[in-house]
């Protein structure tokens, strides 16, 4: 349902993605790993058209990605995105978070939003959060209720970019927990992510990017079990032994 | 003293007629002066390059020229123009024009402060540049701006005595032409001063109020 074809993309005169071919498949978990700089997230980026890209094509579900068309809001109505840093609106309740995206870009009744919306929170483990503002929640709390404002849009698939990466270590399970349970219900999900046991365990495939190219990919176990390229093998040397 | 009190009861009903001038033209220069500041904040932030430049221009022609030649220019030149308008209204508009540069800067700052990543996640929940003001930047923006929007209503309440050069008989030009009249400069100029004050003092418990709100948050 996502496919990239030789995708190129520079900033200035650094090019970041060099040639990016890849694709997901409806209901597949595709994480992609590699050392920081190496585009990871540019991709997800050029996926949704929150970055342009110079050459190649990118499709979601057939459509062609471009960020300056406006046919972006309907891509990016089916590809919702999760950040790093959650980026929640702080002035919005939890509930009121979530429920944004359906009325005001969707249209959709309001009191079937809020019904909706509950029912997402209770679906992340925070039924009782729906009216806390985010400064009040922890880290973990927030990127669940960022997960549930990407579901609300009732998107064909997910980005996640390194979704736990500025969790405290003791938060990271919770927002992983809810992460494999999408992945169970057969959301299709891409996630760039440190976490090597969370892509082991629930990633059916596994793409290592070093320095704008995909050096090598295949199914999670066997790209992180018996990695075949020296670069891949030196990363996961450096990632599961960090001494 | 007393022949202040005197002087006071005297005065007061005239220079009372200006105070209600000023309220106007304060009012009115601050209504239109926050409608096109934050049009042409809208325009710098819009990311269509010929309206960031027609804005920024804008901008800085209008805060090199000195408040004062402004009005000259609205009251006595334009109608050579054939552009006739009342004083009040010349001062009105010139006063509102002046204010927009600062207003602007005022807005731009309030909404640049919003984090970038804001924006994306509005964006990747499909909302399109004046949704994403509407809900997400411009309701964060305004806790930032209104401190330093309290600070402009202050100034402008003060310069609304400029609207005096273009005879607006507001409280400046009533306090001037009772003093030369009456040569009672001491009292007329310090009851002046005191209706001045008096009027921003609800202004800045206004700010007050705002800063004390926008730290609470």
């Amino acid at each position: 349902m996502i496919e990239l074809r030789d995708v190129h993309k520079r900033f200035g005169a650094n090019e970041v993605l060099k040639g990016i071919t890849a694709s997901v498949e409806k209901s597949e978990v595709v994480c992609i790993i590699g050392p920081s700089g190496s585009g990871k997230s540019t991709i997800l980026r050029c996926i949704n058209g929150l970055e342009s890209y110079e050459a190649g094509d990118i499709f979601v579900e057939g459509a062609r990605v471009d960020s300056h068309a406006a046919s972006i809001v309907g891509i990016r109505t089916q590809v919702s995105m999760v950040f790093q840093r959650f980026n929640l609106f702080p002035h919005r309740t939890a509930l009121e978070n979530i429920i944004e995206g359906p009325i005001y870009v969707k249209k959709e009744p309001r009191a079937q939003a809020i019904e909706r919306g509950h029912a997402l929170l209770a679906q992340v483990g925070l039924a009782e959060k729906a009216d806390a503002y985010p400064a009040k929640l922890s880290g973990g709390q927030q990127q669940r209720v960022a997960i549930a404002r990407a579901l609300a849009m009732q998107p064909k698939a997910i980005l996640f970019d390194e979704p736990t990466s500025a969790l405290d270590p003791e938060l990271v399970g919770e927002v992983l927990g809810v992460m494999r349970k999408l992945a169970d219900d057969g959301m299709t999900m891409v996630v760039v992510t440190h976490e090597m046991s969370f892509a082991r365990d629930v990633a059916d495939r596994v793409l290592f990017i070093d320095g704008g190219v995909i050096v090598e990919q295949g199914p999670a176990r066997t790209v992180l079990n018996q990695p075949r390229h020296a670069r891949t093998q030196d990363f996961l040397h450096r990632v599961l032994h960090p001494l | 003293m007393q022949n202040f009190l005197r002087d006071a009861a005297e005065f007061l009903p005239i220079l009372l007629q200006g105070v209600w001038l000023t309220i106007v033209v304060t009012t009115g220069s601050l209504l239109l002066s926050t409608v096109l500041g934050l049009l042409w904040a809208l325009m710098r932030v819009s990311g269509i390059r010929a309206l960031t430049l027609l804005s920024g221009g804008l901008i800085n022609v209008i805060r090199g020229i000195p408040i004062i030649v402004l009005l000259f220019y609205l009251y006595f030149v334009m109608p050579d123009f054939g552009v006739a308008m009342s004083a009040l209204q010349a001062s009105i508009l010139g006063l509102g024009i002046a204010y927009s540069a600062y207003q602007a800067e005022n807005f731009r700052a309030g909404i640049e402060a919003i984090d970038r990543g804001q924006i994306e996640a509005a964006q990747t929940i499909g909302m399109g540049w004046w949704l994403t003001m509407r809900r997400v930047v411009l309701p964060q923006a305004v806790r930032i701006v209104l401190p330093p929007y309290g600070n402009i209503m202050i100034m402008l309440l003060k310069d609304s005595s400029q609207a005096s050069t273009i005879t607006v008989a507001e409280l400046a030009l009533q306090g001037k032409l009772i003093a030369s009249s009456t040569f009672k400069n001491t009292s007329v100029f310090t009851m002046v001063a005191l209706m001045y004050l008096t009027m921003s003092i609800p202004l800045i418990l206004l700010v007050r109020h705002f800063e004390s709100k926008a730290n609470r948050k």
